[in-house]
């Protein structure tokens, strides 16, 4: 199995996954509880916060743990939303390509009398940081722009972005769920002032995350409960899974510049492998762009029928088509960058982590060929661009 | 459990009746490239038969399994018959498709459809 989707979900660590198991034998009480078995996992949860916030360069006050990147991004977006309607701001800014657990919540907020406006993110998958000023108005509440894209894996100016967010006197939230983990994040140096981030995309597990809340800012409560994470997120706290994460992260950061330089050159390798194809393109910037992502489009070829028969060569894979999604259009990524409906549907997404080697990415490239090879031989619409009848737009 | 039945893998790794037929007497193509899905069938009927049929499609894996197996059910039939195909014989073949594929199973009967429609078209018989 070569497993080329980590921006869907990675494999636990070795460490998370031990640290899990042990915390599960020795840690299982209540946090709240006041005795000694108690105050135990209370200890192990704030030595978590503490190791996670050391990582990211936050004071461990200011992470809260939720259950994931899409709760964060709904507790951030909702509590700005919900300080700035007080001042009577209702006006906010994101990106066209933002993950759903954004789009979603801004679509609920347009709802209740938000404006929203999107910044282009352009051909490469970049915005510009001065299309956000240019965006922000007097009553803009926040500015909310994805630190890397989970489909295309371009890295957003963030700390630009902040610095012209802390100019203007506007929150600034950024979905870091691809990106802590992976690439050196700083809340302090990316002038961040609320962030998401989930464990399963950094070798922790799944159904935890934490949202940062730079000191000072009101946030405000999706789960009404008790009175944990101080009082801002309700539920007996999975001390377990936010050991583990805080493990994996610990990890992930010690080992960013070591596996970073090795998976970016497997991802450069994949790369340029694959540009080889006839009638294929890149998507997104090829250089600002995550160390393990690489995305094509494909010409003539729809992606589910593409997944299925790299599945069948021991390849894990993923692609923004439309019967991968159950909807009729392509990702919203991918037409937010520019690209047809035509040539959307014929996308692959390759996520790649350090356990991928040179020849099982020589092995991805063959495959990838032959797999294309095989589908345009019986796509009609192949035939036709062949024929000329049809433009080729790759 | 796998997304798609056996069958449906079967026929979709293993296409039957791919290609083109050169002198085809009828010619379908539904769908297009903004959804996802274009079925291309061609007939070659003689004596009210379809002596032979081939498809290309540009589509997801139910939408090539929904096209191998229609053109297996069809293949020298009597257009009569043919013409009476429905898509519900189509998955049904398949083993099932998932709910929101049933659309695949549709457009290999609107290919067909659509190619005797343009037999009748080109020969001015009625079926």
């Amino acid at each position: 199995m070569i497993y080329c989707d980590n921006a869907a979900t990675t494999k636990m660590s070795e460490g998370a996954l031990k640290v899990l198991n042990e915390r599960l034998s020795d840690s299982w009480g209540n946090a709240s509880s006041l005795y000694l078995h108690g105050q135990k996992a209370k200890e192990a949860l704030e030595k978590a916060r503490e190791d996670i916030a050391g990582v990211i360069g936050a004071a461990p006050g200011e992470v809260y743990f939720t259950s994931g990147g899409s709760e964060a991004d709904n507790q951030a977006i909702r509590s700005a939303a919900e300080t700035g309607k007080k001042l009577g701001k209702t006006h906010i800014v994101s990106s066209a390509f933002e993950h759903h657990a954004v789009l979603h919540t801004l679509e609920r907020l347009k709802k209740e009398g938000f404006d929203v406006t999107l910044v282009d993110v352009h051909e490469n998958g970049l915005v510009v940081p001065e299309e956000v000023e240019r965006a922000i108005r007097d009553d803009t509440c926040l500015v909310t722009v994805m630190y890397a894209n989970n489909e295309i894996g371009t890295i957003q100016p963030v700390r630009e972005i902040g610095a012209i967010c802390r100019k203007r006197k506007v929150l600034f939230h950024t979905d870091a769920v691809q990106a802590v983990g992976h690439i050196p994040v700083d809340v302090s140096a990316d002038n961040i002032d609320l962030m998401s981030a989930s464990a399963h995309k950094f070798h922790g597990p799944k159904g935890t995350g934490f949202l940062y809340a730079r000191k000072g800012i009101r946030l405000t409560n999706i789960i009404e409960g008790g009175a944990q994470e101080k009082g801002k997120r309700a539920g007996t706290e999975d001390v377990p899974s936010v050991c583990a994460m805080a493990e994996a992260l610990k990890e992930s950061a010690a080992g960013m510049e070591k596996s970073g330089e090795y998976v970016r050159s497997i991802r450069d390798r994949l790369i340029e492998g694959l540009s080889r194809i006839p009638h294929s393109a890149l998507n997104g910037d090829a250089d600002r762009r995550l160390p393990g992502n690489v995305n094509f489009c494909f010409e003539g070829i729809e992606g589910e029928s593409l997944l299925l028969l790299l599945d069948d060569k021991g390849i894990q894979a993923s692609s923004g088509s439309a019967c991968t999604s159950g909807s009729l259009d392509p990702s919203h990524v991918l037409l937010a960058i520019g690209r047809v409906h035509d040539v959307a549907h014929g996308s692959l997404r390759l996520t790649v982590g350090d356990d991928i080697t040179e020849s099982d990415a020589d092995y991805v490239i063959r495959s990838v060929g032959e797999v294309v090879e095989l589908l345009r031989s019986f796509s009609p619409i192949w035939r036709d661009l062949m024929a000329g009848k049809k433009q080729f737009i790759l | 459990m796998a997304l798609y039945s056996e069958k449906v893998m079967d026929h979709f790794r293993n296409p039957r009746n791919v290609g083109i037929i050169e002198d085809a007497n009828g010619i379908g193509e539904v769908g297009n490239a903004k959804c996802g899905d274009i079925m291309k069938m061609y007939l070659k009927i003689e004596d009210g038969i379809v002596k032979d049929v081939k498809f290309e499609t540009f589509g997801c894996g139910s939408a090539i399994a929904s096209s191998s197996m229609a053109t297996e059910l069809i293949k020298g039939k009597p257009v009569s018959e043919v013409k009476k195909l429905t898509n519900q014989a189509v998955a049904e073949a398949l083993d099932g498709l998932p709910a929101y594929k049933m659309h695949c199973s549709v457009l290999a009967e609107e290919a067909i459809q659509s190619a005797l429609e343009d037999y009748e078209k080109r020969t001015g018989k009625k079926i």
